[in-house]
């Protein structure tokens, strides 16, 4: 990474002295140490360059330009009478199981965890650091799963930690009600930037699903970087649903570090939907034998919109298994970047990992970068992996026409059926149907178009 | 031709065998039975020298020759053939290329001219009858692709061209539709004669019909509980295998000694 | 005995060194170094600007050291002797005037030079340290109007040819060793093919490292014109010495309208022994260019040797309709380290290009496969598949794949698959169980997996492959 850009951008820095300064008479020392450090780490990395081969496909030149410090601290504008509109962003099944955060503060107005067993929690990171119920476990695992010292975007997020959520599912306790926890922009500030952090801990043989949305209310240019870090003990299973339908001149850059158990079970779904420029850095790592998971993902883009992934997915023990399926939809202009590693390190003998990117470029201005990544250093394995970039199979479009189907609408069939292998796997109906909505909504407008 | 005696072996320290003694004369055929986990698919593959069975006790004489100090390979050359219940695949390598090399490298260890693949072609052609085989599996892959009766067919055509002097059939009848197994029986019946002897390892009583045994030995927590002519295996057809597990367990019957 | 052990075993057949006097110069590089070996090459000025362009500009560039997943010690270019040729007549009425100690060494690698035991339907370029010694079949083939020849020749009777092919497909500054050859390199072979002729015979070039002190840097070009086809083989051997030598070689192929180049590589310079001592750094570059519509470059190599290998044949498919494949076998063991692939750039329309790479690492090697293919907006209806399978012996090794997809049209189809596997007790017991030993055993299941490539390979050298490989088919490879 590159340091130039940011050397002379010193808004970050006032930002962070003023929440330094806040925090400072109330707040945990450890914290505003692991603050100092990341700030200090992110004024050394600064924003990655495309010269880095990790961001060679993706240039976040305007984000390091854009003044995007303002905003940290805006007050939601919508206070009181917006209050409907964003909750209605929140979904049935989640009216009791959710936390609301409106450019990055948690709005306890329109959070309830009402519906969740007593013994879970979901609170403010910030309340969550505070209280000494929760503090141990949160400083044991603050930081501790998502790496700053690599990452520039992470550095930043980790020295602005203050608002976000805790998630703590105890031992044996298994959550039927999904939580949701719903980050809303809302335009209130121009170039305004948040930090969500999510620290999820999963004790021993617990079971829950976490979906994390970030929507807007705006189409107005703002950032996103947040960090989410999972950590799930022996014999622990979350489902995790990461939706991403920011604003299309926005900016989501994210950090996902799930550390897996013994005999864990973690099963991702990621859509990516929004934003003029997203990138998803996820990282997967099996330190202990047994574990099973499934990372997977659809990104839907048009127009100007980039969105970049970047996948780790790291077999470090024997007999574990990994699935990934990431697929992309690519219209008008829009570039796709997937880049997805598996390491299969010296001790992960019979591993099994499988991985597929399958990309449909809808139109002729659209451009896919894939770089699927295979490094094996384990003889008894099973790994394979496949990557394609197409257009939709002319026999099958053949064969709804010899059923009478018009061409047009064969074809925003079999889009719709390709985006459906992601979005099928949804448990959560009313976050399925809206994506499904979506989807369609998408392919009608390039029906009329 | 065969003699095993009080054979002991086991895998990762786990005793299966434990104590076996048998004898097989050219021009038998004997069929070893039992219920799962008696053995009797160990025996198979001590015989035929599995790497990772591991022999703790007794000896096996083949021809008068110490079987167990012999490599699988060495095994094979001698006159040994195993058919395999779950046949292995050999991607990339032709049927056809795989069995001229096998039966080269017994002919040169005969001290015989190696065949050339035209004439193995003829003597493929030849054997193929037995099992019904058409040319069309000589090309493709070993058993890559192949059906399990398919599979099984290939193991006794194997069979045909090496021309064993012991074949040791480890439950080829599994998995196999009535028509297969007709026509695997009908191919083991053929290349039996009385200068070879034939071992075949069932759980069932069914492939018995079509090749019929002199002998039958009932296995039970990896010794002979039992043994008698081709009429016990329909009596354990009747009664199934319980009654000798109870009876080995507690050494009521005492057949065997070890 | 493991399987490992097994390969372990194999002797390097080849690491035999020839006792000739050889006219070698002093060790380094600079201006006058380049000047020196245009001087002894008697070569036009054309010729030294061309090579000192290369030289000032591979002074700017810096080695890649980081993208490869390969590591070596560092190179010492000023301690490499860039010139060494043996000493014999400077005229060669005839083949048989050729130092009888230089012919022995080449049919004692199979490789019988004289006229009266030539190989039967392989034309044959020998070349030893940095000269070619001899061609074979030169007469015969031109009479269809082939030229083929070695590269010092080439520049001396086809200056128009080598002016205008030279340096087109891989320039000057492609690369930091595609600079550094361009600079220093001392010979190599030349086939030009015209306009309808399909080359009656298999060309080939031997490539033999004798100097422990030198490196090899050789130039090949293949120009096949309108509607011409060509067969090239390409074979190497080196002794075996405990220092490492550089072997940095550029071979450019041009294919016009409906050509079509098939070019196969055996690489089998010393790996080194089994603790990494020795061995040859293998730095090459290789590109083809479909100039024409139609047009097919067809690469195949099996890659066997080389302590390092960094070696990336590519195609521009630039003519509409043209074909690029690349077909692979590498196969590593002890301390040897591939990086090695493909490059395919779909400029034409309807281009279709074919990858099959099967990656052997065994021992403590690391074996990495690294291909892009790249679509341009303009490439409609492009087509390219891509498999790469890997299979590690024992459990010290590794295996990478590293394919790099980049699609800038919608008409276009790209599928890549790749997988892992290994060798497993059950297949040596199923194979053994019928009387195959378990060295053989192991060479029918590599051969098994490397099928496809070999398929790909003349007659000949598919012979010499699966002999490198520990086979003992006998030609029923396919």
């Amino acid at each position: 990474m590159v340091t130039e850009i940011t050397t002379r951008n010193n808004s970050y820095r006032e930002a962070y002295q003023v929440l330094q300064e806040r925090t400072a008479p109330s707040g945990a020392s450890w914290l505003q140490r692991l603050r100092a450090n990341a700030f200090e780490r992110f004024e050394e990395l600064g924003f990655p360059s495309v010269r880095d081969e990790e961001w060679k496909y993706t240039n976040v030149a305007a984000i390091a330009k854009a003044d995007f410090q303002k905003g940290v601290y805006a007050e939601s504008s919508s206070r009181g009478s917006g209050a409907k509109e964003l909750a209605s962003f929140g979904s049935p099944e989640t009216e009791a199981s959710q936390l609301i955060f409106v450019n990055g503060k948690l709005r306890s107005d329109l959070s309830s965890v009402s519906g969740l067993p007593a013994e879970v929690v979901a609170l403010d990171l910030s309340q969550a650091i505070q209280d000494e119920r929760y503090s141990e476990i949160v400083r044991t695992n603050l930081a501790r799963h998502a790496d700053y010292i690599a990452n520039g975007f992470t550095a930043l997020n980790t020295a602005f930690i203050s608002d976000g959520a805790f998630v703590y599912i105890p031992k044996g306790v298994v959550v039927e009600t999904p939580i949701q926890l719903l980050f809303i922009s809302d335009g209130a500030g121009v170039n305004a930037a948040s930090f969500p952090r999510v620290l999820l801990v999963a004790a021993e043989n617990s079971s829950a699903t976490l979906i994390e949305s970030y929507v807007s209310t705006h189409d107005s240019a703002y950032f996103t970087n947040a960090v989410v870090e999972v950590a799930l003990k022996s014999g622990a299973r979350l489902e995790h649903y990461k939706v991403q339908r920011e604003s299309q001149a926005a900016f989501h850059v994210a950090t996902t570090q799930a550390d897996l158990g013994p005999n864990s079970t973690y099963d991702s779904t990621t859509i990516t939907f929004g934003a003029r420029l997203s990138r998803h850095d996820f990282s997967v790592t099996m330190d202990h034998e047994g574990v099973e998971c499934w990372v997977d993902g659809l990104y839907l883009v048009t127009d100007d919109q980039h969105t970049d992934t970047h996948s780790v997915i790291d077999h470090r023990q024997p007999h574990c298994t990994s699935h990934q399926l990431y697929k992309g939809i690519l219209d008008g202009k829009s570039r796709a970047v997937f880049n997805g590693k598996v390491f299969v390190r010296h001790d992960a003998q019979k591993t099994d990992a499988m991985q597929t990117n399958k990309n449909l470029l809808l139109s002729n201005e659209a451009r896919v970068d894939t770089k699927p990544q295979l490094e094996i250093l384990a003889d008894d394995v099973k790994c394979a992996h496949g990557a394609a970039v197409g257009q939709i199979d002319e026999d099958e479009l053949f064969y709804l026409a010899t059923r009478g189907i018009h061409p047009d609408l064969a074809r925003n069939l079999l889009t719709y059926g390709f985006a459906e292998e992601v979005i099928g796997k949804i448990k959560v109906d009313s976050i399925r149907a809206q994506l499904d909505a979506a989807v369609l909504n998408r392919l009608n407008a390039r029906l009329e178009a | 031709m065969l003699e095993i005696k009080n054979l002991h072996a086991g895998i990762d320290g786990n005793e299966i065998l434990k104590g076996i003694n048998l004898t097989i004369k050219k021009g038998e055929i004997h069929a070893i039975m039992g219920p799962n986990g008696s053995g009797k698919s160990t025996l198979a593959k001590v015989l035929a020298g599995h790497p990772s069975y591991e022999v703790t006790k007794g000896e096996v004489l083949f021809e008068g020759k110490n079987l167990l100090e012999l490599a699988p390979d060495e095994r094979a050359r001698e006159g040994i053939f195993m058919a395999f219940q779950y046949p292995i695949e050999v991607p990339g390598v032709s049927n056809a290329q795989f069995l001229r090399l096998a039966y080269n490298e017994k002919r040169k260890h005969l001290g015989e001219e190696e065949l050339d693949p035209l004439e193995f072609k003829d003597l493929l052609k030849e054997r193929a009858k037995v099992v019904e085989m058409d040319a069309s599996f000589m090309s493709r892959s070993v058993n890559e692709g192949f059906s399990g009766g398919e599979k099984k067919r290939n193991e006794i055509l194997q069979m045909a061209v090496l021309e064993p002097k012991l074949a040791v059939l480890d439950e080829t009848d599994s998995g196999l539709d009535i028509d297969a197994l007709r026509i695997v029986a009908g191919g083991v019946n053929q290349l039996h004669n009385p200068e070879n002897a034939v071992i075949l390892v069932t759980h069932y009583q069914r492939l018995l019909d079509y090749i019929v045994p002199q002998f039958v030995h009932v296995l039970a927590n990896g010794r002979i509980a039992k043994e008698g002519g081709k009429e016990l295996a329909l009596e354990l057809e009747e009664k199934g295998y319980d009654w000798l597990k109870t009876a080995a367990d507690t050494g009521t019957l005492g057949v065997q000694a070890s | 005995m493991s399987t490992v052990e097994i390969l372990s075993k194999q002797e390097y057949k080849y690491g035999f060194v020839t006792d000739i006097e050889s006219d070698v110069i002093p060790r380094g590089l600079t201006e006058d170094t380049i000047r020196l070996i245009a001087a002894k090459k008697n070569e036009p000025d054309w010729m030294l600007e061309f090579r000192l362009k290369a030289y000032r500009h591979w002074l700017t560039m810096t080695e890649p050291t980081h993208w490869p997943n390969i590591s070596y010690p560092k190179i010492d270019y000023q301690d490499v002797i860039y010139y060494s040729a043996p000493k014999q007549k400077a005229v060669k009425a005839s083949l048989d005037e050729v130092d009888p100690e230089l012919l022995k060494t080449f049919e004692k690698l199979g490789i019988p030079l004289t006229e009266q035991k030539q190989l039967a339907g392989v034309a044959v370029d020998a070349i030893f340290d940095s000269v070619s010694v001899a061609t074979t079949y030169k007469e015969k083939l031109k009479k269809h109007g082939v030229i083929f020849c070695s590269f010092t020749e080439a520049i001396k009777d086809y200056p128009d040819l080598i002016k205008k092919y030279l340096g087109s497909v891989v320039p000057t500054n492609d690369n930091f060793f595609a600079a550094l050859n361009s600079a220093v390199f001392s010979d190599g072979s030349f086939c030009f093919i015209p306009k309808g002729v399909r080359c009656p015979m298999e060309l080939s070039t031997y490539f033999r490292i004798n100097n422990s002190e030198s490196g090899q840097f050789e130039r090949t070009l293949i120009v096949a014109e309108e509607g011409a086809y060509v067969s090239y083989l390409e074979g190497c051997t080196a002794p075996k010495f405990d220092k490492n030598q550089l072997h940095a070689a550029v071979v450019e192929l041009v294919a016009l309208d409906d050509a079509q180049i098939k070019y196969s590589t055996v690489q089998n310079w010393y790996a080194g022994d089994e603790n990494g001592v020795g061995g040859i750094y293998n730095f090459v570059t290789k590109r083809g260019k479909c100039a024409g519509k139609n047009s097919k470059i067809s690469w195949t190599q099996v890659e066997t040797g080389s302590a390092i290998t960094w070696k990336y044949p590519s195609c521009i498919l630039q003519g509409d309709n043209s074909i690029g494949e690349f077909y692979s076998v590498a196969l590593t063991n002890h301390a040897q380290q591939a990086d090695t692939g493909t490059k395919m750039i779909h400029l034409g329309k309807n281009t279709r290009s074919t990858i099959i790479s099967k990656g052997i690492a065994a021992g403590k090697s690391n074996n990495s496969y690294r291909g892009l293919v790249k679509v341009m907006p303009k490439a409609e209806n492009a087509r390219n598949y891509t498999q790469c399978d890997s299979m590690l012996i024992g459990s010290n090794c590794g295996a990478n794949t590293f394919p790099y997809i980049e699609v800038m049209n919608n008409s276009s189809n790209v599928e890549h698959e790749a997988s892992t596997s290994k060798i497993s007790e059950e297949q040596l017991f199923y194979l053994q169980q019928r009387g195959i030993s378990q060295e053989d055993a192991v060479s029918l299941i590599i051969n098994g997996f490397c099928k496809d490539v070999f398929l790909q390979l003349p007659m000949e050298f598919a012979v010499e492959a699966t002999r490198l490989l520990g086979m003992k088919l006998e030609g029923s490879v396919g």
